[in-house]
């Protein structure tokens, strides 16, 4: 039980801090500005339309909340699997969870063509819809990871209470995961989506994109306030990383050959992989090899601290790359309206849809980042959940 | 004007919502709105409407059903067309020209919403938006739509369109709003008063007769006896959700 000696203390407000909060909130603010904008004028100032009905909004949204409960593995790991390295981080692990997940629910909502009717989306349920049941898992989850947080932050509360809150925010966040794969998965019109795999596919990147948006995060907060972090602990976290990220590419093959297997998605899977252009060029350029084989290599053939940290920001950028093939290629392949025929004359039919996204859905997407980064400093500023020490030698020594 | 479209956008949504009250048992607001004598009269369970288009007497030259329906929901207006790029237009129904890969027959035919039976839009709205009414008419009730759009991803036939801009000069009996999803509602106030939709009458006036409109339920309907004798086709059977508009000659 030494590990109870961990401190957790506040951070401080040096100027670091106060830096990047300006920072973040000079994102919060362009972002206000252009959802306004994006709300008086309509969606007709997006690069979004008939076609592409989801678009980089989605992506940052997808992303975040995908992260969002992979951020919470480090808590996960500690309650329920008992692994007491992990312990120390996993306060910050929850609220970072909490905050991601915020984050990307602000920006889905934001673009609804009637932001102001989030009430009804609040009060009336259509339970077959998959949508529905993700506005409950989604407000579930920050209740059951609030509570979680509280129940490790009460100091004289009986650990298995703790294990109890870990474990159900860990089923959660499963079922959360499924939801938000199978939002895409059960579409069954689309041949770009239409496939089982993406729930447990979902569930895998989250892992991955989670982890990797938790390091950066606490290696910059404990930057700003000087505290010590192990290279042990970081090279421990990486290699984590390495596995998860090798995960993400497997399930991306499987998903891939499964496709190639059935005819009837073969022209989809033609698409992505050899001449779909900019979808190509991200799936094997930036998803593939940038954000997959080269964090995998550098965390498992040169473990150090500044692996990690790059691994972490690359695992970010192919997880981006990753969600924008996904939503935005599955919309930019045609549908198949009428098989067995060529479309002479038509709107749109039988084309690649184009799609160039807007500034102000750029903004919109980065104010999400910037509000989830946000909430969680403000978080780590108001409550005891960041631990003062990391270094390799405290956690032995508690350990 | 205002309140003139807003009784009239009532009437439409009460129509519907004694279907809302029987496919979504959990609707309350919507189930607010049926049981009424009068939406119960004009939403007729016992029926359910559909389309059988004749692609041999459709004219590829022929625009009449698509500038019909304009003109009887006010979409399509040049002004509209100024703010907005061709993708972002709205789409209620559109005419396509098709040719068999394996023949090189070339048809044509207008595309709408095709009204399924089993409508994936209406199992994916998270709201209830997306909804079917008990004779067969798959609409968007425009007050509880949130503008997700999750339904036009949902959507195997591209029906529906999305409202991108604010919309000015509407036709009093079909109702829009920017931020709200819309496509073809079979003219569901034509019908409730004894009417059939606006490009069915269009392609009759043009001579062409290319649109048969009727009661699916009635075995002795002109477009069950035609189903009957001839064979007719629905767009992307495979995913077998019944569509009411069916194709034949294509």
């Amino acid at each position: 039980m030494a590990m109870e000696q961990t401190i957790y203390r506040e951070l401080k407000a040096t100027p670091g801090v106060w830096q990047v909060a300006a920072l973040l909130l000079a994102f919060l603010a362009a972002a206000g500005g252009a959802w306004f904008y994006m709300e008086h004028h309509g969606h007709a100032v997006t690069g979004m339309n008939n076609q592409i009905v989801w678009g980089l909004p989605h992506v940052f949204a997808i992303f975040l909340i995908v992260a969002a409960s992979g951020a919470l593995n480090v808590a996960s790991i500690a309650s329920v699997f008992g692994e007491k390295a992990y312990k120390p981080m996993a306060r910050f692990s929850s609220l970072l969870a909490i905050t991601l997940l915020v984050g990307g629910l602000a920006v889905v909502v934001l673009d609804l063509g009637r932001a102001d009717r989030l009430i009804v989306a609040m009060t009336t349920y259509n339970f077959t819809s998959i949508f529905a049941w993700n506005v409950l898992l989604y407000n579930g989850f920050i209740v059951v990871v609030a509570v979680y947080l509280v129940l490790q932050m009460m100091r004289r509360l009986d650990y298995k209470w703790v294990r109890l809150g870990g474990l159900v925010a860990f089923l959660w966040r499963l079922a959360l995961t499924t939801g938000t794969g199978s939002i895409f998965g059960w579409l069954v019109a689309r041949p770009g989506y239409d496939a089982a795999i993406m729930a447990p596919m979902f569930i895998i990147m989250s892992f991955s994109f989670g982890l990797a948006m938790f390091i950066l995060v606490l290696v910059t907060l404990f930057k700003l306030n000087d505290r010590p972090i192990g290279d042990e602990l970081l090279k421990r976290l990486g290699r984590l990383l390495g596995v998860f990220a090798a995960a993400v590419v497997y399930f991306a093959i499987v998903f891939h050959l499964s496709n190639l297997y059935a005819t009837e998605h073969g022209a989809y899977e033609r698409f992505i992989l050899l001449n779909g252009g900019i979808y190509t060029l991200l799936f094997w350029g930036v998803q593939i090899v940038l954000g997959g084989l080269i964090p995998i290599a550098l965390v498992f053939l040169n473990p150090s601290r500044s692996s990690t940290l790059l691994a972490s920001i690359l695992v970010v950028i192919g997880g981006f790359a990753q969600v924008y093939v996904i939503v935005i290629g599955g919309q930019a392949f045609p549908l198949e309206i009428f098989p067995g025929y060529e479309v002479l004359e038509g709107f749109h039919e039988g084309v690649v849809n184009p799609y160039t996204p807007s500034i102000w859905e750029l903004m919109l997407g980065l104010g999400g980042v910037a509000l989830a980064l946000f909430a969680a400093g403000l978080g780590a500023k108001v409550l005891r959940v960041l631990p003062t020490n990391l270094s390799d030698a405290n956690l032995a020594a508690k350990g | 004007m205002t309140n003139r479209a807003e009784m009239t956008r009532r009437d439409i949504m009460k129509s519907g919502a004694a279907a809302a009250t029987l496919t979504l048992a959990p609707g309350v607001t919507l189930m607010a709105f049926g049981g009424t004598a009068e939406a119960a009269g004009r939403a007729d369970a016992g029926k359910r409407w559909g389309l059988l288009i004749d692609a041999s007497k459709c004219s590829e030259d022929c625009n009449d059903c698509v500038t019909a329906c304009k003109v009887e929901n006010g979409w399509g207006k040049d002004a509209e067309h100024g703010h907005i790029s061709d993708e972002q237009a709205p789409e209620w129904i559109r005419k396509v020209t098709l040719k068999d890969k394996s023949t090189g027959r070339t048809t044509s035919a207008p595309v709408m919403c095709q009204h399924c039976e089993e409508p994936p839009c209406v199992d994916v709205c998270p709201t209830g938006a997306s909804m079917q009414r008990v004779d067969g008419i798959v609409l968007v009730d425009k007050h509880i739509c949130i503008g997700c759009r999750y339904c036009m991803m949902a959507c195997p036939y591209k029906a529906r369109s999305f409202v991108h801009e604010t919309i000015t000069d509407q036709v009093e009996q079909s109702p829009r709003g920017k931020g709200t999803v819309e496509s073809c509602n079979l003219c569901a106030p034509r019908i409730d008063s004894g009417r059939i939709p606006a490009c069915v009458e269009a392609c009759e006036n043009a001579g062409h007769s290319a649109i048969l409109f009727g009661d699916l339920k009635d075995p002795d309907s002109p477009i069950s006896k035609a189903l009957k004798q001839y064979p007719s086709v629905a767009l992307r059977d495979d995913f077998e959700l019944n569509p009411g508009v069916r194709y034949t000659n294509l």
